[in-house]
This record gives C-alpha cells, structure tokens and sequence, in this order.
C-alpha cells in the first residue's frame, strides 16, 4: 500500500477575502473582487490599466507594525495565509526536522526592489536600508514561514512565473513520498499591483483595458475576453502524510494524489497552442494518482482571460479528456480573483480542495457569451459534484513554457 | 540649534521603536542595544541610518561597534551635531 497524502489545512489572503472561509464564500456567491485602482501612481505615470485585484484586506491591518516593516508585501501575504493554515491544522506539534516549506511566488520583492532603487537614486546608497535584501529576495516569502513555524527540513522557493505554486504543491508531494519530511506548508504568494510590473504587463497586450467596468473585465472563455487581470494575495496548504495527520487525529479535507511538472520549450510567453506538454503534465499528474481519466469530475481550469491562452489550455484539456471533457464541471475562477500570478496556483489547489470537501464546485461569473470554440462545460453556479470517490484537478501554466498539474482526490 | 542629551535621547527613542517595537520609555541611556534590548546587527544599522538623517550627523561603519549603550550613542550624536 502506498504512502497516502493529505490535505489537513488551508489559508489565504485574496482580493475576495482576508482568509480561506470568506474568500470561499464570496467566490460562491459569485462576487468579483476587481476593483479600479486609487493609488495617486496611476495618474502620474499614466498607466494605461487601472484596475486589479487588491487584497480585500490590507496586510498591514493585520500584521504588527514590526512584521509589516521587515516584510515585502509578497512576504506578508505569505505570512499572514501560513498562519491561518497552521491555525487550522491545529497548530501540529511536530519535529521541525521532519517539517519543511514549499513557497512560491513569480516575481518576489518587487515592491522593496524598486522602492530601494528610488532611494539609491534620490538619496544615496546609505541610505538603502539593510533589511532590502532579505525582503527583496525571492524566498523572502518561504523563509518567513519558515521561521515562523520552525521548520528545518528544508524552506524552498519554485519560481515558474504563474505555475510556481502549483510547482512547489507538486514538490511538496514528492518530499513526502520519499519520507524526507512528514508534514510540509506549501503555496504561494504574490504583490506585483505596482506601477512597474503593470506597466511591464501592459506593454506585452497580457492584460485586460476594460477600465472602465472592472468587475466584469476578468471572463475567461467568453467571446469578449481581452486579457487577465492582475491580482494580488496569497494561499497555503497544510499537506502531510495520512499517517502523521491520523496519529495527530487532524481533520482531513482531500487527499493529494498527484502533482506534474512539464515544459512547453515552444516559446518565451506564448503557450504552444497544440498544448502536448499542458497535457503530458495532466496525464502524469493522473498517472501518479493511479487514475484513469473517467474518475475527474471536476477541473480548475488555469483559464486566465487571456485569447489565446484559453483557446490552448482548452486544447490540451481536449487531448487529454477527449469526449470526456463534455462531463467534467469546470471552473475558471480567476474570473473573480483575478490572476495572482505566483500565488494563482495556490488558492486555486485551495478552491479545488473546498470543491471535493463541500462536493460543490464554484461558479466562472462573467461569461456572457462562451467562445465556441472553447466546448467545455463551465460551471456559471455553484454546482453540485457526484458522491462516491471522486478526483479534480488544478492547472497553472506560465511564461517560460511552465506548466504544473495537480490532483487531489476526495477523502472519506 | 544643537540639541541636548535628553531631546537625541528621545528622538533615538522612537527611532528604535519604530524599528524594533520597543516602548521608547525601555530605551535608556544605560541600556546595551543587544544584551539589554536585544537588537540585531540588521536593526542596529537601520536605526543608525536614520539617526544620521533624523540628526544631520555621520556615523562611521567603524564607529557603530563602539556603541555598545544607548548613552554612548546619544553622546556620539551630541557631539557630532
């Protein structure tokens, strides 16, 4: 009998809510959490984009003064999603050898980057602060939870753009199959809403121009789609050994039975439209879960906004499902939230978990009018899923060619 | 104006509070910044960069490691202004 891992605790900071349970409930609900952008920084560089998904609660509002100093906004987020899972995990007592954490984000410190070079320009490089390169670096995020859950078994950082987190979901299952860890925090977070990385965004046709209706710019699969929206916040599993949780006597949400990882090498930022590595990642994904494909019921799809990323994301689902797609309940939830970049992957593992839990996948708001050449059954409102044994899955896929698959099966 | 031991004190006060979260009351002249207050190398360089821009003055990289007490920085201040 084979190791069995599973899921024992979620977090998450998002532009819904300010954890797990409230996001979860407004994105049943069906509610959007795009918003158009205050910041005086819009007017004065003239950035053509002016809106996104901002945190529905500021960090800052909950972390101490001290904390907030000393940590990236990316960090933060991180934070503040950690200890929420942790929390509902039962705070576990275990050996901090035997712990590790698998944390990502896409981008990192941009803000504490960017900040710091405006002060080297303006001030001086005394004036650069000694804390800038913990808090810039790309595993500030990681470390920080690290630190706060005393974890020695290793803190990791994948960075894969908007398939990191779902990469290190999939790396925190191998580090529990091989038994190097019992108990692993996994995830992702990102903080990338600052003039520089929009403008970047921008610049590339990636996002939607909807500016003057937000909430509805974010449809993936509609006919009217015209790019993502960005997105900021973050989310974390608790994920451990069936064992560990059972002898802890945790609650148990889903069981993880599959993670893949595979690359496009097609081109730098288009995904290759014939999408044979999306699929292959798929495949392996449900190959390590001992699945066939009839037994998924359910698919986060990664489903950004984007024309041509929808159109290939969906031909690789076809590929891989076949006629069998046309019974698969999809969601594209970043129709509410957004897209989080780095951090994307982990609230979506997390929705595709509280799917199999609550048996309920969530609703795709704004498809007004579904692209015809995207055939798949959307989920519009949140829909029933069969009882028994069932199996979903969550995709995320990223500049560089990156894709990342992961499946979670129902726990009884 | 130059200002007096007791007016850096209390500027290096909220400095350090502001960094560390330390009650500025706690932060006294006889106090050590790391076997009394517990601040680290990290902080100990933020708090002096903004002391040198709150007080106008230079610290020196090799000055810092002589500033075992909070006293010994708030007289480094008093007389560099």
């Amino acid at each position: 009998m084979s190791t069995k891992i599973v899921i024992t605790g979620i977090g998450a900071t998002t532009p819904l809510g300010g954890d797990a349970r409230s996001t979860w409930q407004a994105l049943l609900a069906g509610e959007s959490g795009i918003s158009t952008l205050e910041q005086e920084w819009i007017a004065r560089y003239e950035i053509p984009v002016t809106f996104a998904g901002q945190a529905k609660v500021k960090a800052t509002d909950v972390l101490t003064p001290q904390e907030a100093k000393r940590l990236d906004p990316s960090s933060q987020f991180a934070l503040i999603a950690a200890r929420e899972a942790w929390a509902d995990a039962g705070s576990p007592d275990v050996e901090p050898e035997r712990l590790a954490v698998e944390f990502a984000t896409g981008i990192g410190g941009v803000w504490t980057l960017l900040d710091a070079y405006d002060t080297l320009k303006e001030k001086g490089p005394r004036r650069v602060m000694p804390m800038t390169v913990p808090m810039l670096m790309p595993n500030g995020p990681a470390a920080a939870i690290g630190m706060e859950i005393s974890a020695r078994g290793g803190v990791r950082t994948a960075v894969s753009a908007c398939a990191s987190s779902t990469e290190a979901i999939a790396n925190a299952l191998n580090r529990l199959l091989t038994g190097e860890v019992d108990i692993v925090v996994a995830g992702g977070s990102e903080a990338a809403i600052h003039p520089m990385p929009i403008a970047a965004f921008a610049s590339m046709h990636a996002l939607s121009k909807r500016n003057d209706d937000p909430t509805k710019a974010s449809r993936p699969y509609d006919v009217d789609r015209d790019g993502f929206v960005m997105g900021e916040g973050g989310g974390a599993l608790v994920i451990e050994t069936e064992a560990h949780a059972k002898a802890r006597g945790a609650k148990i949400y889903a069981e993880l039975v599959g993670g893949a990882v595979t690359s496009d090498a097609y081109h730098i930022t288009a995904p290759d439209p014939e999408g044979s590595a999306a699929a292959r990642a798929m495949l392996q994904a449900l190959e390590q879960a001992g699945a066939s494909i009839e037994d998924v019921v359910h698919i986060n799809a990664h489903a950004t906004s984007t024309p041509v990323g929808d159109i290939a994301e969906y031909n690789a689902l076809r590929r891989v499902f076949g006629d069998h797609l046309d019974n698969i309940a999809v969601s594209a939830t970043k129709a509410s939230t957004g897209h989080l970049l780095g951090g994307a992957g982990a609230i979506e593992a997390m929705f595709t978990v509280l799917a199999l839990h609550n048996r309920l996948a969530p609703p795709t708001i704004n498809l007004e009018n579904q692209d015809p050449e995207i055939k798949l059954d959307v989920v519009t409102s949140p829909r029933e899923l069969p009882a028994g044994d069932i199996l979903a899955i969550s995709n995320s896929f990223g500049f560089g060619g990156h894709n990342a698959v992961v499946a979670f099966r129902s726990y009884n | 104006m130059a200002l007096s031991q007791n007016e850096v004190l209390a500027g290096l006060a909220e400095i350090v509070n502001e960094e560390t979260g330390i009650a500025t009351e706690a932060v006294q002249l006889e106090k050590s910044f790391t076997d009394d207050l517990d601040i680290d190398s990290i902080s100990m360089m933020t708090i002096v960069v903004n002391a040198e821009d709150k007080f106008g003055v230079k610290i020196p990289d090799e000055e810092v490691k002589n500033l075992i007490t909070v006293g010994d920085a708030v007289n480094f201040i008093v007389a560099a202004q």
